[in-house]
């Protein structure tokens, strides 16, 4: 089996030779403070926060953007390429948003239409194709809902986005950057680690527009924020995501250069180990993972019930300390 | 009714009224027309037991998985915590959630089927709807019989956050395997579909067939009219709007969808010379 994270769970556990490796957040108990779910929300929007390209020029080498679906055109909500990670070439596919007000509207606030989501299809299957891991930056406030991209398939793009990735026959890791929206963003999203910065978010649907359904107004969105429990530390618990990388004091924005040097070092871990692992045992492990998801009971049942918490516990390694 | 003049006075027990033309219909006429209005052919959305009742042959129902209940793992409320919204719909339905899954045969053909229910939270799919569907598909895979998903589901259940979304992923990694096995899988997308249910399994059948005039929709009403400031075309995201567009294969009207269906997989089956996916 793949050992999958290992961070300083590691080094507090004593296996000292690989301490530290990554720095990594992997209990929820390991951080200090632990923001309210609204200033997460807050800190994960922060349009001074570091975006794709931010990190992508900072992390990686030699990037060449690629462009287009080869279908319609070319979606500037996602950006992908060929870079070099440590001088590994690897595949990057990442949601853009702005910076300013313009680029917000160049890039269409990170939302992608399906194009993009095909883009992104065209570029895991050249990953597969050529033997490359892929990267995902995970950064949108949602797939764009808009009628042209209802008219063109949003939900089917996004489908076969996940349905690429489930069976991939390449190792994949995602980072969520900052919003984590939903089926826009789970078309980026299924890996073998999905990691995500302290301060990102990932829910199933915005707090606003939760809050517009289930309270009927849209000024409970704080309320709604809470209760979803979309922030890193909650993402945590839940096995949503496998492991949180540290931001600098103060948040990604102050500092973009700390937050790419944290994310270069946890994706150089990471990529360490996936690529020792064959390729049939990371499709089976990265089947588990999401397999495991659900909260479940079955009365009277002869097979035991799925278990409720998060799979990766079940390795040693990761395993909680009583 | 073929005799005599209609009442004056439609009590609501007895008579429906048709959305489209406006026409009344007597109750027992309409459950005997499949739901369907007999004047238009509006199709009004139907549970999922009658639809189970519709589409397989009759006594090759063998209900899988029905004692699954879902948990709470976000502990979540909102103007109620989550567990009693879910006691409320089991108590509303008799049914233990949105979806209802089983071993069936459909003219013949043996198959893993789950049908959905908007009546139970909006259809709504969870870790109950997510974990039906996923093992369906892997008996469908174990077994190798066909997949048929009838779908009728508001998205992803909000009450359990991101556990939610990623039924999608866990779904979509068992279709996935069911794709590369060479098995069937047949989606039924009926009144209304949208959100997350649509952005996943939904959309992926080999074949993609709906029911006429349904909702089909990535996003909700208000959410695409309000990107555009303004309201939408008549029909937009509607069935028949689908398949001009390219995304469904079909629109199958309810009277023949099980002839259709049993069609199809006749079709994949003697192409596979029972080598493939036999009995």
């Amino acid at each position: 089996m793949i050992d999958r994270i290992v961070g300083a769970r590691r080094g507090i556990e004593g296996n000292g030779h690989l301490a530290d490796d990554a720095n990594l957040i992997i209990d929820s108990g390991q951080l200090r403070t632990r923001a309210s779910a609204w200033d997460a929300v807050q800190a994960a929007r922060n349009i001074k926060r570091p975006h794709t390209l931010d990190v992508i020029t900072r992390v990686f080498d030699r990037f060449q953007e690629l462009h287009g679906d080869r279908g319609f055109r070319d979606d500037p909500a996602i950006v992908g390429g060929i870079a070099e990670l440590q001088g590994r070439p690897v595949v990057i596919v990442g949601e853009q948003k702005g910076a300013s007000t313009e680029e917000n509207i160049q890039r269409n606030f990170g939302m992608p239409h399906p194009e993009g989501y095909r883009k992104a299809i065209r570029l895991y299957r050249l990953a597969e194709k050529f033997h490359l891991p892929v990267i995902t930056l995970v950064d949108t406030p949602g797939a764009y809902p808009g009628p042209e991209g209802e008219e063109r398939g949003q939900a089917e793009a996004i489908a076969k986005a996940i349905f690429t990735m489930t069976r991939l026959a390449t190792p994949i890791i995602v980072v969520i950057l900052g919003e984590g929206g939903s089926g826009g963003a789970l078309a980026l999203a299924i890996g073998d680690v999905v990691l995500a910065l302290e301060n990102a978010i990932y829910s199933v649907i915005s707090p606003e527009g939760s809050a517009a359904i289930l309270w009927r107004s849209p000024t409970e969105a704080e309320r709604a924020a809470n209760a979803m429990r979309l922030a890193g530390p909650d993402l945590l618990d839940l096995g949503v995501v496998d492991a949180l990388i540290p931001e600098p004091a103060g948040g990604a924005h102050t500092d973009h250069e700390e937050t790419a040097k944290a994310i270069k070092i946890a994706l150089v871990a990471q990529l360490a180990k996936l690529e020792r692992a064959a390729t049939s045992d990371l499709l089976s492990a990265r089947y588990e993972r999401f397999r495991g998801f659900g909260t479940l009971a079955e009365p009277g049942a002869a097979a035991a019930p799925p278990a409720a918490e998060p799979w990766w516990r079940k390795f040693p390694l990761m395993r909680r300390r009583p | 009714m073929p005799f005599g003049r209609k009442p004056k006075e439609f009590p609501d027990h007895l008579w429906t009224k048709c959305p489209t033309c406006g026409e009344m219909l007597f109750n027992k006429q309409l459950v005997r027309n499949l739901n369907v209005c007999s004047k238009c052919e509006h199709h009004f959305r139907l549970g999922a037991r009658p639809r189970i009742e519709q589409l397989v042959d009759k006594g090759s129902f063998v209900e899988q998985d029905s004692s699954l209940v879902s948990g709470d793992p976000l502990r979540f409320v909102d103007s109620k915590p989550y567990p009693e919204r879910i006691a409320a719909a089991q108590a509303k339905s008799g049914e233990k959630d949105a979806a209802i899954a089983g071993t069936a045969a459909i003219g013949g053909n043996p198959v893993e089927l789950v049908v959905m229910d908007f009546e139970f939270m909006g259809g709504s799919m969870g870790s109950v709807v997510g974990e039906k569907i996923t093992r369906a598909a892997e008996r469908a895979l174990a077994e190798r019989r066909a997949l048929v998903i009838v779908s009728a589901s508001g998205g992803a259940r909000m009450q359990e956050g991101t556990i939610a979304l990623m039924q999608m992923g866990k779904i979509v990694s068992a279709l996935a395997r069911l794709d590369e096995a060479g098995i069937p899988y047949v989606s039924v997308i009926t009144d209304p579909t949208t959100g997350g249910v649509l952005a996943s399994y939904a959309s992926l059948g080999d074949l993609i067939v709906a029911e006429p005039g349904a909702l089909i929709r990535f996003s909700g009403e208000r959410v695409t009219s309000g990107t555009v400031g303004e309201k939408l075309p008549v029909g937009f995201g509607r069935s028949e709007f689908l398949l001009e567009k390219g995304f469904l294969d079909q629109i199958v009207s309810r009277a023949q969808l099980k002839e259709r269906i049993a069609f199809f997989l006749g079709s994949f089956r003697a192409a596979s010379q029972d080598v493939r996916w036999g009995l």
